[in-house]
């Protein structure tokens, strides 16, 4: 993991609060961007996370809490007073102008010198690789070409925090991985703090430094992809983040360094979590399909089950398996050097194990278990 | 059989709607004094038309009119449906709806209301009590033409000027106004057209010192059809195409 040099905060959050017709979007919600991460905002659509981008523009005002950037309070400040910019969700080019005078727009509020606008369209527009569209119009461009006017139009301006609403939703699949790479470029390049709402879990692991996965309003976990996805603060951060296989589990034992989990009648040995425990208690073992060892039925370890759809994914064969009590078990597989005919036939009896270690345990949901507790342990 | 049933079925109706304006066309350049029989080509009746000074005023008349009705409630319409589009206010519905009522109103009830407003307040019959009547009949189609335009505006586009710096006045100025001329323009021209060809609400406020053309034309054939009106006619038609082309080239040239 890249950590910075130093972590100054830059847009400071606190106790936001917004409601729309009675029923509350962001529920007092804290938050520290720092200067110069790539942030993103991560979760289902309702829970908040366009709302939060439109308070920190400008164009909602919370009801309570406060907005600063480096020390600056903003609060009530409108949208043109404030140092930051906004990448719209489709793009929001004014149709009436080329692409040159998008991205002039800016510059000319600011009443810059002619020259200086130039100078300054021609490096952002050669910066997105679109200084020869200069004169066409926002219709004459492709989707992505539209996509990459916008970003330079929001970024001629230098402005201290990008926001990001959602920016490559709009395109197909080839096209968003070509733009998440440029994107990730450009904010080394610029050096900008980027502001990145995205509801596709894959884009948020592959793009961020940190990760705040909302819900209702409320930040669920917030750490950097890595913790997010290999050690979730709770069941919706597990479920919504990658594939998760939930197994039930009874606490037999707690030792000093382990403690022993009874699953389906298999007893494992596993790392003591971070939560208390005490014998008798119910646990979730969380493993993830590509965590999930597939053994011949002959084997002694692991659960009985069978094959009931394999799924052939390039590099990986993902099948799902039965096991004899119906729990439905995901499991994704490397292929084989040696075995490059490896495969499964439809209902072929298997057994279902796991790397030791690789699983993570959260207690029993508590609706309100102490949410951010595993977080930022970098 | 079938074949051909379309195609004549087509010709038919364009031939209702053509063939009287094609007869208008041609018996214009008619030498004859009767409206019915042709005799010959000519521009007699040209001549005689720009030769009746009254009739060349009230054309003038009735295109300052015309104009100035389409501009004003433009201006007015405009604005409006900018408000009820933006903001929400108490009462929006009401006024949405009071819009629908002057439009859908029997022209002649508008006609003798405004005329006993105008009475009552003392406006003398002549422009400004024209220039009032048209722009109240106009403003509606206006307000109509730019909210059907606002309701397709991306609501982004505001905020990204604003995002980008601009007051709500400088983007309202630079972004807003120029998103919707096309409809601003549709207005103007539904007014002006409107207003042109108005019989009944100008014939109730209208007063001597001011005379329109289609009243002109109207108590002209009362008396019995003169060729000339042909000719004016036929100048109108022309002048509608004019306008008409011009129109769909700013428009087309605008989507650009």
């Amino acid at each position: 993991m890249r950590a910075g040099p130093m972590k100054q905060t830059l847009l400071s959050l606190s106790n936001l609060t917004k409601q729309f017709g009675g029923k509350t979007v962001l529920d007092s919600l804290d938050l520290d961007i720092y200067d110069g991460e790539f942030i993103t905002l991560l979760g289902p659509s309702g829970c908040g996370k366009t709302t939060l981008l439109r308070l920190i523009a400008g164009f909602e005002q919370p009801d309570c809490g406060s907005i600063s950037l480096s020390g600056v309070d903003l609060t009530g400040t409108p949208p043109e007073g404030r140092p930051l910019n906004t990448v719209f969700q489709h793009y929001a080019l004014f149709p009436h102008m080329s692409v040159f005078d998008n991205v002039a727009y800016g510059l000319k509020m600011e009443k810059r010198p002619p020259d200086e606008i130039r100078d300054r369209v021609e490096e952002a527009l050669a910066m997105v690789q679109l200084q020869d569209y200069a004169r066409r119009k926002p219709q004459q461009l492709s989707g992505g070409q539209q996509q990459r006017v916008a970003i330079a139009r929001a970024v001629v301006k230098r402005p201290r925090l990008l926001l990001l609403d959602e920016p490559l939703s709009a395109l197909d699949y080839k096209l968003r991985r070509t733009m998440q790479v440029e994107l990730k470029r450009l904010q080394r390049e610029l050096g900008i703090t980027f502001v990145f709402v995205t509801h596709d879990q894959e884009e948020a692991l592959s793009m961020s430094d940190r990760v705040v996965v909302l819900k209702d309003g409320v930040v669920q976990q917030l750490g950097t992809p890595r913790e997010v996805y290999e050690r979730p603060a709770n069941l919706f951060t597990a479920r919504f983040v990658g594939e998760t296989n939930f197994f039930p589990g009874n606490v037999d034992a707690v030792n000093d360094g382990d403690i022993i989990v009874d699953v389906f009648g298999l007893k494992r040995t596993l790392r003591k979590p971070d939560f208390e425990l005490h014998p008798g208690q119910a646990v979730h073992v969380l493993l993830r399909p590509e965590d999930i060892r597939v053994l011949e039925p002959t084997d002694e370890q692991g659960l009985a089950g069978r094959i009931v759809e394999r799924n052939y994914k390039g590099s990986t064969l993902d099948s799902v398996i039965h096991l004899d009590d119906g729990t439905e078990v995901l499991a994704s597989e490397f292929f084989d050097e040696d075995d490059p005919a490896f495969d499964y036939r439809l209902g072929e009896p298997v057994r279902v194990s796991w790397v030791d270690g690789w699983e993570w345990l959260l207690p029993e949901e508590s609706s309100n278990a102490s949410v951010g507790s595993l977080t930022d342990d970098v | 059989m079938i074949r051909w049933l379309p195609r004549a079925w087509l010709m038919l109706i364009y031939g209702l709607l053509y063939v009287p304006i094609a007869v208008l066309v041609v018996f214009s350049f008619n030498d004859s004094r009767s409206g019915y029989t042709w005799g010959g080509l000519s521009l007699r009746w040209y001549e005689t038309l720009f030769n009746n000074h009254a009739m060349v005023e009230a054309m003038w008349n009735s295109l300052w009119l015309a104009l100035s009705a389409a501009t004003v409630s433009t201006l007015i319409g405009g604005l409006t449906a900018l408000a009820l589009h933006r903001y929400r206010f108490r009462g929006k519905r009401v006024l949405n709806g009071m819009l629908f009522v002057v439009m859908m109103s029997p022209e002649i009830v508008l006609a003798i209301s405004l005329l006993a407003l105008f009475l009552l307040v003392g406006i003398q019959l002549g422009y400004v009590s024209l220039l009032l009547a048209h722009v109240t009949f106009c403003l509606p189609f206006v307000v109509i033409t730019v909210m059907a335009r606002l309701s397709g505006f991306d609501e982004s586009l505001p905020e990204a000027a604003r995002d980008l710096g601009a007051s709500d006045f400088t983007m309202t100025r630079t972004v807003l106004i120029p998103v919707i001329m096309p409809a601003l323009l549709a207005g103007w021209l539904l007014g002006f057209t409107l207003s042109l060809d108005d019989v009944v609400v100008s014939t109730f406020v209208s007063g001597p010192t001011y005379e329109i053309l289609p009243l002109r034309i109207y108590s002209m054939v009362r008396v019995g059809l003169k060729p000339e009106v042909n000719a004016l006619g036929t100048l109108l038609l022309v002048f509608s195409l004019v306008m008409l082309s011009l129109s769909q080239w700013i428009l087309t040239r605008s989507k650009q």
